[in-house]
């Protein structure tokens, strides 16, 4: 198999809060994402998710353990060189539509900061004519540029982040909850998109989300995240059609379906989380398929 | 009496931008019975959030409201748009009408800790001491799932995470046990396992203290948990109700066709999810005839003319598409539907 194009080995992320009181957010994760894949990380609110995303993209400095980027190491400190191959090759989209949106910057200038930052438009033409182009492929309107944050509803303005992602052309592409935010139609498009987008460019992406019906349906290898540990990691069909740990069990039977009568005859598997977590070994249960061992 | 806690009655709002002005709700029309879940769906940019705005006396300042009602309570029902700003936010707001936004960090204050923002709501709309305050804030961490209740209550909003400051804001929401509760996008940043617990608890709270609930939610697997009753809603409209067993189990409007073909379960496996085509009409340029036409392939040339009404499907069921017309010609459903409704009537045994 060819190299990862994102290797995290061991990574831990703590936070302390007070003398007394340290979150340990992420316990040890090591996981790879292959070039041009989607690997969808799911799991509890709270689990570490989004801070395995900032730690990733050095939004915050690794507690522990070490991350590699097509090759190169990118855990500790940085030179500039790796920081700027780091900027324009992986991005991120943020969970939170409004409170990631500079509120006095225009759409326009917003979604064109990485161009700016790195000098990538010669002209002022090109950048607007690039701008117009990522704003009609999100499903908006290259009109929409002129306009500030507050003036879209929050669907519209997670597909500003997404578009401010997409201009880049990264490598590599952390979505936090991208389209959690979105209603069921501009999601199946934004999905649509991300796939089309994938197919012509080969980015990979790292895909957070608890909506399991769409993490099956767009993800090539998917983790299970339980308290700051990977519980499960496996093929999607593996982790669908023969889950094992029970928070992956409990996880798949709460996914809603759009059915009342159904839901209301609904039993959730019940799960007893205060006796499952810490530490445990790592068994197979396939080539591709294995369970953290800590209940 | 009246059955309904509240009913909004033609409201039109229109928004002043450098751009123009935006028609944004175009006479909207709900019930909410009292004890009852409605549930809102429709497309990004429809208008569900500023419909609820409406009804907290939280719109934007450059909102303009050109007419409708906004009744609220069954005895003598009082209508929201008239009464003074400032009896809305002492009176009603959050004591009796609490809502939990999508954003969560639109209704939390990133300098202060969440601690004292639960206590805070309490504080200001019950007679309580401070130490009971925070016991009560303590328990209702604790009911929305949240560990260790007793330190997190030091955590400032930014050390939490998303699903969690979520919750902070349904716990602030239900600390005053409040007579209606409007969650707009409540769980969409939620696991399941925990958005199923938080539904649960909405719901055990409504069997206690008869709880009237407003659902706005784009995710139809919730909406079939929650619901009694759905209105669907597109470009500033209601275009279809009724019962939650009507509306995905009999859907009759194209555009609800749509959202339900839209949303893949466990069983999608195609190449391609379908969407929508097209995108929803831009306001600040109002659409003629039926705002739905330029996208339904069912469209006929009467839509481009005239507005639909509301044709009566049942006691319940209402659509605005001219296809309920008796003229209209008959249509089949859209084959990527059909299936689907087929495979979940099935598995409900409905008739
Ligand atoms: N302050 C404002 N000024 C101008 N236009 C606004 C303002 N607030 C909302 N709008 C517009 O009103 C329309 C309805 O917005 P609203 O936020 O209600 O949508 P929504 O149905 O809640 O969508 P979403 O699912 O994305 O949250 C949108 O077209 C939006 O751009
Ligand atoms: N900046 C921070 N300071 C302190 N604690 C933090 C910080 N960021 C996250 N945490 C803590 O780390 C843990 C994991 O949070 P994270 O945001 O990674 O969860 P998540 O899996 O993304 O959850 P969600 O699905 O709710 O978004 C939580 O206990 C949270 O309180
Ligand atoms: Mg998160
Ligand atoms: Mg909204």
């Amino acid at each position: 198999m060819s190299e990862p194009l994102l290797k995290v080995k061991n990574l831990r992320q703590h936070f302390k809060i007070s003398r007394s009181f340290t979150v340990k957010a992420v316990e040890g994760v090591s996981f790879e994402v292959y070039a041009g894949e989607t690997y969808g990380l799911v799991g509890e609110s709270g689990s570490g998710k989004t801070t395995i995303g900032r730690s990733i993209i050095r939004l915050y400095d690794p507690t522990d353990g070490e991350i590699f980027f097509d090759g190169k190491k990118i855990s500790g400190k940085l030179d500039d060189a790796t920081e700027k191959m780091l900027r324009q090759n992986m991005q991120m989209i943020f969970q939170d539509p409004m409170s990631s949106l500079n509120p006095r910057k225009k759409i326009g200038d917003i979604i064109a900061e990485g161009l700016d930052i790195h000098g990538l438009c010669a002209t002022k033409e090109e950048r607007k004519a690039r701008v117009g182009a990522i704003l009609k492929k999100v499903g908006l309107s290259p009109a929409h540029a002129e306009r500030y944050p507050q003036q879209f509803s929050g669907g519209q303005r997670q597909r500003v982040g997404i578009a401010r992602a997409l201009i880049m052309n990264p490598k590599l592409i952390i979505a936090d909850e991208c389209i959690s935010a979105l209603d069921v139609s501009i999601q199946a498009q934004v999905v649509n998109l991300m796939k089309d987008i994938q197919a012509e460019t080969k980015c990979a992406y790292l895909f957070i989300a608890h909506d399991l019906s769409m993490v099956k349906y767009i993800s090539d290898r998917i983790g299970v995240l339980h308290k700051g540990r990977l519980v499960e990691t496996g093929l999607t069909r593996e982790i669908f059609s023969n889950p094992v740990h029970p928070y992956t069990r409990s996880l798949l039977s709460a996914v809603p379906q759009p059915n009342p009568v159904v839901e209301r005859r609904r039993h959730l598997v019940s799960f007893d989380s205060d006796n499952v977590g810490g530490d445990g070994e790592i068994v197979r249960v396939s080539a591709t398929h294995s369970v953290l061992e800590n209940f | 009496m009246n059955e309904n806690i509240l009913s909004v009655r033609n409201l039109d709002i229109t928004f002043r931008t450098n751009a123009g002005d935006i028609h944004a709700i175009r006479g909207v029309n709900f019930n909410l019975p009292t004890g009852k879940t409605v549930a809102l769906v429709g497309e990004s940019g429809s208008g569900k959030s500023v419909t609820m705005k409406a009804v907290t006396g939280l719109l934007d300042s450059n909102a303009i409201i050109n007419g409708g009602q906004i009744l609220y309570g069954t005895e003598n029902p009082v209508d929201l748009l008239t009464m003074p700003k400032k009896t809305l936010r002492r009176e009603i707001n959050g004591r009796q009408i609490a809502i939990v936004f999508q954003d969560p960090m639109t209704s939390l204050d990133p300098t202060m800790q969440i601690g004292d923002q639960i206590t805070e709501g309490l504080l200001l709309h019950k007679k309580i001491s401070k130490a009971d305050a925070r016991k009560k804030a303590v328990e209702l961490l604790k009911l929305v799932g949240i560990a260790e209740a007793r330190k997190r209550m030091e955590n400032y909003p930014h050390q939490l995470s998303g699903g969690m400051r979520q919750r902070i804001v349904i716990a602030c929401a239900l600390a005053c046990e409040p007579k209606i509760l409007v969650c707009d996008e409540p769980t969409t940043a939620l696991d399941v396992t925990i958005q199923a617990r938080i539904l649960d608890l909405i719901k055990e709270l409504q069997r206690q203290m008869g709880l009237s609930v407003i659902y706005i939610t784009h995710d139809l697997g919730v909406v079939a948990k929650v619901a009694d009753f759905v209105n669907v809603m597109y470009a500033g409209k209601i275009v279809e109700v009724g019962t939650v067993e009507e509306i995905f189990y009999d859907p009759r409007h194209p555009y609800t066709w749509g959202l339900l073909a839209a949303m893949p379960d466990l069983e999608t496996d195609d190449e391609r999810l379908y969407s929508i085509p097209g995108s929803p009409p831009n306001l600040l340029h109002e659409p003629k005839g039926d705002a739905f036409a330029a996208r339904n392939k069912f469209a006929m040339k009467i839509d481009e003319r005239e507005t639909p009404p509301m044709f009566q499907i049942s006691e319940t069921h209402f659509a605005a598409t001219w296809l309920l017309h008796p003229d209209a010609p008959k249509v089949d459903l859209p084959p990527e539907l059909k299936a689907r409704l087929l495979r979940s009537r099935k598995a409900a045994n409905y008739v």
